[in-house]
């Protein structure tokens, strides 16, 4: 009953790089892995890039949607931050950290900040339920304000106490008089399948994630 | 001329109900019919167990609170009388589904069965599961795995309750990296890390990997299950792949030997699921084991539309000077050749073999 018509491209393996800096240098290292696309690089206005002789096809997404991708069987492969996942909490499995774009999810606020636990803690974040896990697990209580960007702004500007953020060098806060002052969680880009395909596309899967792993150990250990 | 026999969504879901029931029902299993509602209470207390978050709930006249039935079983154990039960269904379950957070019917037809629950019956279960999938794709999966097999692996790791959640969790994942930083940090012994992280790798033919698994067990609770798994393997031919994966894993509370899950070409999710309750019958207070799975018939809407059949084979056409009767005459005789007729004065979208006109029409 079921066709041989799948979603995505069949019989290729569909997936999902997040657009900008993280996604290119993901992509090279698929291609340093053996599963190059060259039709990747040409100028056009091309949204799937495909390479049957490699067994793989590409495409570019939001990189918070990359998860929604491969959760919902349009991609069988898709590279997320560490972040998207906690936050989001896709049923998907997390095959290999990729150990790329390392950062951290870190709890920031003025260098001089002491928290006043008389009062809920006002918390400003992009990522509400990690903050949300990480206050909840100490039992503090707390005000979530979710914005969507400029997250430095807030303590500023005494719309919250901290916030919680991915810090990558730490300049942005240092530049504004803030300072990271707890580290939650630490973040990289994961490897990540759709449960569905894991199974039905297992040998090409494997293969793929084999390939990347061998890669990450090398640079690892360059 | 080919009979429009339009395979339209709703006719798949219809026409594979009725060849699970039939499958079913060939069995021996009874068709059970419940009702739509049961007081909140039952769900309330076993709230972990019904999947998918939200229950749909109203107040009854008499001012007790009931709720639109967001899962099956609950239901059959409650009524278990004693003795060997086998029971079929096809029932609406209503839940919120997904990211969505919206209320939906689902329909779901399966199978129960409590009572004594020995090889035999396991291998009477997995053996339906399989052909329920078989009847879906003939491209079907079957994921097996044992409950009791980790309980002894939990026992083995002695971690204290976070930390077996996160293991179960990363299990679920597949996440070997989280898992072996995991062990490390919470000084697990490397004989048990090691487990962890060849359970979350392992997949694929459960005949060739059940010998593997044996290698991998701490304690006699993981032997004996590892054992059970391979008695069921060696006597299961279903006519679909049986994989063996750790990752399948339901509640642990609830769940006591094997766990199945099946999966289709074309679906982002696995479309059957089931497995050896004894725990759950145990938390309602009656003394049985229990075994059973469900087939999520909504997601067969979801697979790849075949060609979408005729409307009818023939679109009769008429006008006003056609009298009533004669149309009538008309459209019968066509019916009588066996074929479908659509009656009608215009002309419209839709598919037809081929159109007819009475009168000037």
């Amino acid at each position: 009953m079921a066709g041989s018509k799948q979603w995505g491209v069949p019989d290729l393996v569909n997936i999902a790089l997040p657009k900008g800096r993280l996604g290119e240098g993901v992509y090279a290292l698929f291609e340093q892995a053996g599963y190059g696309c060259p039709s990747i690089h040409e100028k056009n206005r091309k949204l799937i890039f495909e390479n049957p002789e490699a067994g793989v096809s590409y495409f570019w997404v939001k990189p918070s949607d990359v998860a929604i991708y491969v959760e919902r069987g349009a991609a069988d492969l898709g590279v997320a931050g560490k972040d998207i996942l906690l936050e989001y909490q896709p049923d998907i499995y997390e095959l290999l950290d990729l150990g790329m774009g390392r950062c951290r999810m870190c709890v920031a606020g003025p260098a001089d900040f002491e928290d006043d636990p008389s009062r809920p803690l006002r918390v400003a974040t992009k990522f509400p339920n990690i903050a949300r896990g990480h206050y909840s697990s100490r039992s503090r209580e707390i005000d979530i304000i979710h914005l969507n960007g400029s997250i430095e702004l807030a303590p500023l500007l005494g719309l919250s106490d901290v916030i919680v953020d991915i810090v990558e060098t730490g300049k942005t806060l240092l530049e504004n008089h803030l300072a990271p002052l707890e580290t939650i969680v630490p973040i990289s880009a994961r490897l990540i399948a759709n449960q569905v395909s894991y199974k039905f596309k297992n040998a090409e899967i494997a293969a793929i994630s084999a390939a990347l792993e061998k890669r990450t150990v090398q640079e690892a250990d360059q | 001329m080919q009979t429009g026999n339009g395979k339209t969504l709703f006719d798949r879901s219809e026409a594979m109900e009725h060849s699970l029931r039939e499958l079913y029902t060939s069995y021996g299993y009874r068709l059970y019919k419940m009702s739509k509602f049961e007081p909140y209470d039952l769900y309330l207390q076993n709230r972990s167990f019904v999947t998918g978050g939200n229950i749909l709930t109203f107040t009854d006249t008499d001012g007790r609170l009931m709720a639109l039935k967001p899962d099956v079983t609950l239901s059959v154990i409650k009524n278990y009388r004693g003795g060997q039960q086998k029971i079929c269904y096809h029932e609406n379950v209503y839940r919120d589904t997904g990211a969505s957070h919206e209320f939906r019917e689902i329909p779901q037809a399966g199978l129960e069965c409590i009572g004594e629950i020995d090889l035999y019956t396991q291998l009477e279960v997995l053996t339906l599961a399989a052909e329920s999938l078989r009847r879906i794709s003939d491209q079907a999966i079957l994921d097996i795995a044992s409950v009791a097999f980790l309980s002894g692996l939990l026992e083995a790791t002695e971690a204290g309750g976070s930390t077996r959640r996160a293991l179960l969790g990363y299990l679920h994942e597949k996440n070997v990296h989280n898992l072996r930083q995991l062990c490390e940090q919470k000084g697990i012994a490397p004989a048990a890390a090691h487990v962890w992280q060849e359970l979350a790798r392992m997949y694929g033919p459960a005949r060739e990997l059940l010998p593997g698994l044996r290698a991998l067990c701490l304690n006699d609770a993981m032997t004996e299950a590892a054992g059970e798994l391979e008695a069921l393997c060696a006597l299961l031919d279903g006519g679909v792949a049986v994989n063996l994966d750790f990752s399948i894993l339901q509640d642990l509370s609830y769940y006591n030997g094997l766990v199945f899950r099946g999966y289709v070409p074309g679906l982002h999710t696995g479309i059957l699921s089931g497995g050896r309750y004894d725990n759950l019958v145990k938390k309602l207070g009656k003394k049985a084991g229990a075994i059973g799975f469900a087939v999520y018939l909504d997601l067969l809407a979801q697979l790849p539309a075949g060609e979408r059949g005729l409307d009818a084979d023939v679109l009769l056409l008429y006008d006003e000077g056609c009298a009533p009767v004669d149309v009538m005459a008309r459209a019968d005789a066509l019916r009588r050749e066996g074929l479908t007729v659509r009656v009608q004065r215009q002309q419209d979208a839709g598919r037809y073999g081929r159109i007819e006109t009475m009168g000037g029409a």
